[in-house]
């Protein structure tokens, strides 16, 4: 039997580095401030003392080389973790992520492989302004050839990391930041989760929120104010936005016949518009509603809090879309954005 | 030695001060939850801001970083409009939308407020461009931490601009650290004024913490620059006191290396010389009055600050494309 300890985000995902780096001598973490700083976000801290300078590797602000190093250093046959501080700096980087870790494999016939992992921290929502706010997941998750995951539970903070290591290919993982304080069980041993499935993490019958990574504790919450006026919303976290597990999606919108898709992106060919767009293809016929959709809206998030907060999705949002959804209809924008 | 005159001197010396107790009381009002999100602030690198800024003319551009508190203010910002800024409230220079680190006043030609390291450097090259083609002599200065030097951002403009001879003052604030990061274990090659040469543009380091150095330095650059030969660099060799910005353990420094550089404190420097010139009787009185009157002043920029309103959620997907006039 499997202990179950509580923890923080931040000690989760320090725990998924440590024991991957004590297991396999190829891993190695490089990024801006990780070693001596102890990581932006306090993630790496004691790592540096533990590994030392050679496998927790400061950089300088140069994304696009190191980033572009660990694409090499995987190449070579290294089990690299790079650590973009934000995902609004991954932006720098993007060429590298885009024309060399998503292309080499195919456009060399398969000969070169890049078993890559990238995290990021993403996610808005703590007032800092347009650049430093991004939330790009699901716009990542368009490049072929890479893999994308957003952890949104404690456990999964714990536990994916190691099998974004074993997967021979580049792996994403966005990190909310709103999670490295957040705490939930973690169990002691691999809950065996492939990386690519989604989990229903609440059981419901009248309707599916989908959502994955920072919205999933507020999907959460938006089901338990549901429960109380008598709607039974399951939720169902995505966990990998490339590939996505349909069958998981369609099988809980077969069985609740409306859905609900959440996510901290824009609108606009977002994640959310490519969930909605399977459901129709794939469960067309058991929709008893128009899929809804609550998203941040389509501007760079201001600054000032109440500006920001009516600009991303929240919990009384989410409750909005699922009543419309009960409806038969969905949220108008007014609905929505003064919830 | 580069001495300036001792009225100079004493405006030079009130700038800094000036923008000593308004990043004072920022990180006050930051713990007063007044202020939010990433504060970056400017203590200790004074003498940079101001002394550039006295030596460029309101056709002149500037642009900065996320700690440009202290460039916005000697572009001529008015003080309420920042501190209304970093209250997020419409009258803030840029509406309440950027906050501390996005300050902009395109009407003083004040860029931004840019807090992606190396963002400001491109958009610099363009401003300089624009003037250029556009034949107006005028001079954009790009200010920017060292840092920003392992971008590849900061090479490609580098080069652009003196292959082009546009005129762009690149004024490179070496603080030594780039948040955790000391610059000996960022760069293979420290000299940095040494570095841009290769690219073929003057340059040379000067004392950051002293603000007459710092006049000196700029003047000869910006001189450079205004013949219309190309672009110029300074290093200003300078250091800030406090943390990177307000979450930082400091666990990367010694606390005795601060102490050092704070024995190097640009007012302190400044104020102790103008006493040996006898152009000061007490350094301490003198000081104190000029605190008194700033302070005056910082507290009527946070009463405007305070009185002026947060924006209507309903124009909340406002300035997102260009608008007819309302
Ligand atoms: C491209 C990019 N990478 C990382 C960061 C995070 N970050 C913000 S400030 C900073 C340090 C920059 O140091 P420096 O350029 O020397 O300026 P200073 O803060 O010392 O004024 C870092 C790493 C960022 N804002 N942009």
């Amino acid at each position: 039997m499997s202990e179950i300890r509580d923890m923080t985000g931040r000690e989760a995902m320090r725990e998924a580095m440590s024991a991957a780096m004590r297991a396999d001598p190829r891993v190695f973490l490089m990024g801006e401030d990780v070693g001596e700083y102890g990581g932006c976000f306090a993630v790496s801290m004691g790592m540096l003392e533990e590994f030392g300078p050679e496998r927790i590797r400061d950089t300088p602000l140069s994304e696009s080389a190191f980033v572009g190093a660990g694409i090499g250093a995987a190449i070579a046959g290294m089990r690299p973790i790079v650590e973009i501080m934000t995902v609004n700096f991954s932006l720098l980087a993007l060429d590298q992520i885009m024309n060399n870790a998503a292309t080499l494999r195919h456009m060399s016939g398969g000969q070169v492989g890049v078993p890559l992992v990238i995290r990021m921290t993403t996610g808005g929502g703590r007032q800092l302004a347009a650049q430093h706010s991004h939330s790009l997941d699901g716009w990542y998750a368009h490049i072929p050839g890479i893999k994308v995951v957003a952890p949104g539970t404690i456990e999964d903070f714990r536990w994916m990391l190691q099998r974004a290591l074993d997967d021979p290919d580049p792996v994403i993982v966005f990190e909310n930041g709103a999670l490295y304080n957040a705490s939930g069980p973690v169990p002691d041993t691999d809950p065996g989760v492939p990386l690519e499935r989604a989990v229903v993490r609440r059981p419901g019958r009248d309707l599916s929120l989908v959502t994955f990574g920072g919205t999933l504790p507020l999907c959460l919450a938006a089901a338990d104010e549901l429960a109380a006026e008598g709607i039974e919303a399951e939720v169902v976290d995505l966990r990998s936005l490339r590939p996505l597990d349909d069958a998981t999606i369609m099988a809980s919108v077969q069985a609740t016949h409306r859905a609900v898709v959440v996510d901290e992106g824009w609108r606009s060919v977002g994640i959310s518009a490519e969930v909605a767009a399977r459901i129709m293809e794939q469960a067309f016929y058991d929709l008893d509603a128009p899929v809804g959709r609550v998203a941040t809206a389509e501007i760079p998030l201001p600054y000032p809090d109440h500006l920001e907060r009516a600009a991303m999705p929240s919990v009384a949002k989410v409750v909005a879309a699922a009543r419309a959804a009960m409806q038969g209809r969905v949220a108008d924008p007014g609905e929505v954005v003064t919830a | 030695m580069n001495r300036l005159d001792a009225e100079t001197r004493r405006s030079l010396l009130r700038d800094m001060i000036f923008v000593r107790r308004f990043e004072e009381r920022c990180a006050q009002l930051y713990q007063q939850t007044k202020i939010r999100g990433f504060l970056h602030l400017y203590v200790g690198e004074e003498a940079i801001a101001c002394g550039v800024g006295h030596l460029l003319s309101d056709d002149d551009a500037a642009v900065g970083t996320y700690r440009e508190h202290g460039h916005a203010l000697m572009k001529g910002v008015p003080p309420g409009a920042v501190m209304a800024e970093m209250f997020g409230r419409v009258d803030g220079c840029s509406g309440g939308r950027g906050g501390s680190m996005h300050l902009f006043d395109a009407g003083r030609r004040f860029y931004g407020g840019n807090a992606i390291v190396g963002g400001g450097l491109p958009l610099a090259v363009g401003l300089a461009l624009g003037d250029k083609l556009a034949g107006r002599e005028r001079v954009t200065v790009c200010f920017f931490g060292e840092g920003a030097v392992a971008e590849g951002e900061f090479h490609e403009s580098m080069n652009l601009a003196a292959l082009w001879q546009l005129p762009v003052l690149f004024a490179c604030e070496n603080n030594l650290y780039a948040m955790g990061t000391a610059l000996t274990r960022s760069e293979a090659s420290t000299d940095i004024a040494l570095r841009a040469i290769t690219y073929g543009m003057p340059s040379w380091p000067t004392d950051g913490m002293d603000v007459e150095e710092v006049v000196a330095a700029t003047r000869r650059a910006l001189s450079y620059v205004r013949t219309g030969a190309g672009p110029a660099f300074v290093e200003y060799r300078t250091y800030r006191f406090r943390a990177h910005s307000m979450y930082d353990p400091e666990r990367y420094r010694d606390k005795a290396e601060v102490a050092e550089w704070r024995h190097r404190d640009p007012i302190t420097i400044l104020l102790e010389r103008m006493v040996a010139d006898g152009e000061i009787d007490d350094a301490d009185a003198a000081r104190a009055a000029i605190e008194a009157e700033v302070d005056a002043e910082i507290d009527t920029a946070v009463e405007f600050a305070d009185a002026s309103p947060v924006e209507d959620v309903a124009d909340l997907e406002r300035h997102l494309y260009a608008e007819a006039p309302r």
